[in-house]
């Protein structure tokens, strides 16, 4: 697909037009009685502000200071995310992965955009890209270089391509250097590029 | 359908653009088409897999040259009209001339977090047995459906280990055309860098698909 729309400024009034298509088919199925314009105010909301990368973030640094939790995610992480109150739409059923020294995970949907949205929100533009679909299954290495990521070369790369309604979540090492701190501040070290594998979490020297 | 969707593997499309804080959406009309499309699935009676039938379902180039939610828009438009819920001159005039066709339900404000919060779970229960237990060597069959599938092309005719048995799952190839769920087992399955990509195939890499029982055989 396309690189975004406010790229490429001779793409405007070919926006304008779908802003105007947009609009023009809401009041078309406002007007039959097919949509509540309440409801879709509502959906909005929710993915802007309620369910995003913050909701994930609480679960890897649960898991993080809890091993009872920790042991709960990677058996079975739909029911252990729900404990947490985060299920639903385009999580029914989620899978954990553990990051560990020798083994990296990395999530990726190369035939559409299939991503957890109970804990990460909706997708960033560049995971439903064509560089990314295409090339995060043949050239990892090369994508997390795109990210400013390098691992070292004995790690080891799994990726997942999320061809089916099965949800990945990335649970990343946790930094060094934070011992004994809670968990609302360690989830401030989880970001959501750690949580899809293309990134790492912030290390404490960050947050300063 | 080997449309422009099965991207994994495919060359030139450049380097991934990470953009420091991203907002959730980049125009109003974005948020106004998420919205539908997600309000519309009640009423429009389609599923998952029809809807992303529509929006793979189109001529290469311009999937490529639409931007995300352009794409979720014009399926969310052939969706309805071809269900006859609204029609082009209506579209254009931006206003309804016929009287409404009969739907089941529509999404009220009330309903919102509660359907959400549901989801759509595709786990579905079973009286056969999965064909294949995890440490089994699998080819994935080389299908050329012109229809929706979820087995990409890139590991089609390759070996890989069932690594774990999934469950047992709506069948999108069949959810799709409109034949019923028809639940299928469903598994992940691990591939090895080399055996996908050849000469040029990190050996540190594993790749795996999650793939019903009728996209594979034994190997």
């Amino acid at each position: 697909m396309s690189e975004h729309d406010h790229d490429h400024d001779h793409e405007h009034s070919e926006l304008s037009e779908t802003q105007l298509r947009v609009r023009a088919l809401e009041t078309v199925l406002t007007e039959k009685g097919y949509v509540d314009p309440a409801a879709l105010d509502l959906l909005i909301e929710t993915y802007e502000k309620k369910i995003g990368p913050r909701n994930g973030a609480r679960v890897v640094a649960k898991a993080w200071v809890d091993p009872a939790y920790r042991t709960r995610l990677f058996k079975d992480a739909t029911p252990a995310i729900a404990e947490i109150g985060y299920a639903g739409r385009q999580g029914e059923h989620i899978v954990a992965l553990e990051n560990t020294p020798k083994l990296h995970h990395i999530v990726v949907c190369t035939l559409c955009s299939c991503y957890p949205w109970p804990v990460l929100g909706l997708p960033p533009v560049w995971y439903k890209s064509a560089p990314y679909r295409s090339r995060a299954v043949a050239n990892p290495r090369e994508v997390l270089a795109d990210f400013g990521v390098t691992l070292p070369k004995d790690t080891d790369i799994r990726i997942w391509d999320s061809t089916a309604e099965i949800r990945y979540l990335v649970v990343p090492m946790r930094p060094a250097g934070t011992e004994g701190w809670s968990e609302d501040r360690l989830a401030e070290l989880v970001t959501r590029d750690s949580m899809i594998g293309t990134g790492l979490p912030k290390s404490p020297k960050d947050l300063k | 359908m080997n449309g422009a969707q099965d991207m994994g593997g495919k060359h030139g499309f450049g380097p991934v653009k990470p953009e420091p804080n991203e907002p959730v959406f980049h125009a109003d009309w974005e948020k106004r088409a998420f919205a539908l499309t997600l309000a519309m699935g009640m009423p429009g009676g389609w599923n998952i897999d029809m809807g992303r039938f529509a929006r793979e379902n189109r001529p290469p180039a311009e999937y490529l040259s639409m931007s995300y939610y352009q794409i979720w828009f014009a399926a969310l438009e052939q969706m309805i009209k071809e269900r006859g819920l609204v029609s082009d001159d209506e579209i254009e005039a931006g206003h309804s001339l016929r009287p409404p066709k009969p739907v089941k339900r529509v999404l009220s404000p009330a309903d919102v977090a509660k359907t959400l919060h549901r989801g759509g779970p595709t786990e579905r229960d079973t009286n056969t047995a999965a064909a294949f237990k995890a440490g089994d060597r699998v080819r994935m069959k080389n299908i050329q459906p012109l229809t929706h599938t979820r087995l990409p092309g890139y590991v089609r005719g390759h070996v890989g280990t069932i690594e774990r048995v999934v469950g047992c799952h709506v069948f999108p190839d069949s959810n799709a055309v409109g034949a019923g769920e028809n639940p299928q087992w469903l598994y992940t399955v691990r591939f090895d860098g080399p055996e996908l990509w050849g000469a040029v195939g990190d050996p540190t890499v594993k790749i795996s698909v999650d793939a019903w029982e009728p996209y594979m055989e034994p190997a």
